[in-house]
């Protein structure tokens, strides 16, 4: 008599606390295992690799400077798209509302390119704000009037957003000394962020993100409307037993990412780009959404995340001039993590069960 | 306990993994010549990169152990591609050629801050001590492969699929309709805009409209190979534009206008080691080299190649301007007298239709 060893997957009877914050680092290091692999087969020294992608690009100040101003949109519009995401409102538009932020806070730069005046800035990124929230108010309204689901709507409205901000740029706003290129002519002084430190492309949009990180876990993890938001995203019918509003939490939600990726915006066209130009984002928004989810949708974690997920771009780069890496390395490290992540995720809420089952006798 | 332990598991592996990526490897240089290439899409296998990634090669195969190149693909313009080309630098690259307009800007903040490096700048016109710019006169080759379109086409309608209406693609548009005039005075061209520069769906899409609106040779100013493809599924001609498309549309594709970047990259390397590079606006065509025709179909007559085996040769020579007068503009005004040719200048400033063209520049 035989016995085969099986195992069987069960649920928990009480779902993994612990492993919710464990699954991104299980995700990270599987990730890190598995880029050995590929390094080997495309013929690399795994050791060399891994210094050329994750340390040559943060081993001197200007490069730790790139990567806080690479995390620095992510980490911002992560936090906004988590308030959402907590009461399970789907904003998928940030790419959007950040192009939105762009244009608006871009159109008060423009039209107070000769000014010195000191409130340029601040206008700018009130502006921007408002630009970013009047695009999320857009699926907000749908949603709460009619409905209609907010996922499809934000998603459309990206387009409309970048398609605006091409118009504008094509025309009205393009530089008259441009050769017909599209693009605006440069800001002036007055409405370009200062550099924190000399040397490096550190600019002072990053203390927005940084202190959003403040304000979202506040907001988030001691205030009552985090709360009912959190709930809302729980347990629906709870929640309006509770009588938590639940248009206001999906007025709140998609608000909050407005106004982030509309803050990223302004901060990107007044920090390290100094202009308008037809693409303002090489797709923070989208890329946001993973960090808020690697981020376990805790504005600590949105944190560590942001940086590595700015690693992962910095070291496709750094990984192309020292090793001629191909530049899907970058996507292929992004999605593996996403991959290990909700992989692990599985493991909160169920479990591996080893069996010896007897094989049966005879036939 | 079993969750406690499954942390310190994590941790430890974790931790090791990081020990192991930290491993220290310098890359050590050798005293030849460093030359970057900052690429704004994939090389692919056609294409504007897919070009001047042929360019890179020859250069290195030219002068051999001079020089050691190194390329960084897919770089969005703006923001990301000011530290890619200052990675470039600061690791030891003296020569740096940076081919796509968006990273003008850039270029010229990075070359302040290496007065000593020497930066190429591709379709740009800002300039500084240590920033050269270069383009082709691909209008020279454009106003060739419209001779062939002219003589070949059965409807008298052309179709063109154009990226972005800034003077450069207008100018394409221009000399490949006075081209095909100059054998065909009935000739139409109709232009659609996708606004992308690569974007094989709505290449693809763009190109199906031209050829259900009559049109019976599809050109593009585009980087994908999608609108050879188009034509030849639906039994149409093609005329494909930077790379020989042949092998997209073997019965298609009549030839093409192909940038050719080999003898120009080989030519400023060589300055750069004999110590007599400077700052130049370089716009070259036929004649030095970096404009030339793929070869051409068998499908088109003997005649008509040595037509414009003729042409070719006159402009090579300076007897023959493209937009020699009289030209008409769409709506009948002259706007080259006869006997004149455009200057440089006016060519650079394009915004009008000549008379063919159908449809409006949009705005």
């Amino acid at each position: 008599m035989g016995v085969k060893l099986l195992f069987k997957v069960e649920p928990r009877p009480v779902p993994l606390k612990k492993m919710r914050y464990l699954s991104p680092l299980i995700a990270a290091v599987m990730m890190l295992f598995s880029g050995l692999i590929i390094f080997s087969m495309l013929g690399k020294n795994p050791a060399i690799a891994f210094h050329a992608f994750f340390i040559e690009p943060v081993n001197d100040f200007y490069g730790l400077g790139e990567l806080i101003i690479k995390a620095s949109p992510l980490m911002l519009i992560g936090v906004g798209l988590a308030i959402g995401f907590r009461a399970n409102i789907w904003n998928i538009g940030a790419e959007g509302q950040l192009a939105m932020g762009a244009v608006f806070g871009g159109g008060i730069a423009l039209y107070f390119n000769e000014s010195t005046s000191g409130f340029v800035l601040p206008a700018m990124f009130i502006a921007g704000a408002v630009g970013g929230m009047l695009w999320a108010s857009i699926p907000a309204f749908l949603k709460t009037r009619f409905n209609a689901n907010e996922i499809l709507v934000s998603l459309m409205l990206n387009y409309v957003a970048i398609l605006f901000l091409s118009l504008l740029i094509h025309g009205p706003w393009k530089d008259p000394q441009g050769y017909g290129f599209p693009q605006s002519i440069l800001f002036s002084d007055s409405a370009l962020l200062p550099v924190l430190i000399e040397g490096t492309r550190l600019h002072a949009g990053v203390i927005i993100s940084f202190a959003a990180i403040g304000v979202g876990w506040i907001f988030l993890l001691r205030s009552f409307l985090g709360y009912q938001l959190q709930v809302s995203g729980l347990a629906i019918n709870a929640a309006s037993y509770a009588g938590f509003k639940y248009k206001k939490m999906i007025w709140i939600g998609l608000l909050a990412g407005g106004l982030a990726a509309g803050l990223a915006g302004v901060s990107e066209i007044a920090g390290p780009i100094g202009q308008l130009l037809p693409s303002v984002s090489p797709g923070y928004g989208f890329a946001a959404i993973i960090v808020a989810y690697v981020g376990r949708l805790h504005p600590g974690g949105i944190f560590l995340s942001s940086l590595l997920m700015a690693l992962l771009y910095l070291g496709g780069e750094s990984g192309q001039m020292n090793l001629d890496l191909p530049s899907a390395v970058t996507g292929i490290f992004q999605g593996m993590l996403l991959f290990y992540l909700l992989a692990a995720d599985f493991l909160i809420n169920f479990r591996f069960r080893w069996k010896s089952i007897p094989l049966r006798q005879g036939i | 306990m079993k969750e406690s332990r499954l942390i310190k598991t994590v941790l430890f592996i974790s931790v090791m993994a990081f020990i192991v990526a930290g491993f220290a490897f310098p890359v050590s240089a050798k005293g030849k010549l460093k030359v970057g290439f900052v690429y704004v899409s994939p090389i692919g296998d056609a294409g504007w990169t897919f070009q001047h990634d042929l360019g890179r090669i020859a250069l290195e195969k030219n002068l051999g152990d001079n020089v050691a190149t190194k390329y960084i693909e897919n770089v969005p313009e703006g923001a990301e591609a000011e530290r890619v080309i200052r990675d470039l630098a600061k690791s030891g690259h003296d020569l740096i050629f940076t081919t796509s307009f968006g990273y003008m800007n850039p270029t010229l903040k990075v070359a302040k801050l290496f007065p000593k490096k020497m930066f190429e700048h591709s379709t740009g016109y800002k300039r500084s001590k240590n920033v050269g710019t270069y383009m082709c006169r691909f209008y020279e080759g454009r106003y060739l492969t419209g001779i062939i379109a002219g003589k070949m086409t059965k409807s008298n309608t052309l179709g063109y699929v154009a990226a972005f209406p800034i003077p450069e693609v207008i100018r394409g548009i221009n000399a490949f309709t006075l081209g095909a005039k100059s054998v065909n005075p009935d000739i139409k061209v109709k232009v659609i805009w996708i606004n992308s520069w690569f974007d094989p769906g709505k290449e693809r899409e763009a190109s199906e409209a031209l050829i259900d609106q009559g049109v019976d040779i599809v050109t593009h100013h585009t980087d994908s190979t999608a609108p050879t493809m188009t034509a030849e599924e639906k039994g149409v001609f093609a005329i494909a534009y930077h790379s020989d498309m042949s092998k997209y549309g073997a019965n298609a594709h009549l030839t093409a206008t192909t940038h050719v970047w080999d003898k120009y990259y080989t030519k400023v390397a060589k300055d750069v080691l004999s110590g007599t590079w400077k700052s130049e606006a370089v716009w070259g065509g036929i004649k030095e080299g970096m404009i030339k025709l793929a070869p051409i179909s068998k499908k088109v007559p003997a005649d008509v190649v040595a037509l414009v085996k003729k042409t070719e040769k006159m402009i090579s020579d300076g007897s023959f301007h493209p937009f020699h007068g009289p030209v008409k503009s769409q709506d009948g005004k002259v706007v080259v007298e006869p006997g004149k040719s455009l200057t440089d200048q006016d060519l650079l400033n394009m915004n009008y239709y000549v008379e063919g063209v159908l449809g409006n520049i949009p705005h």
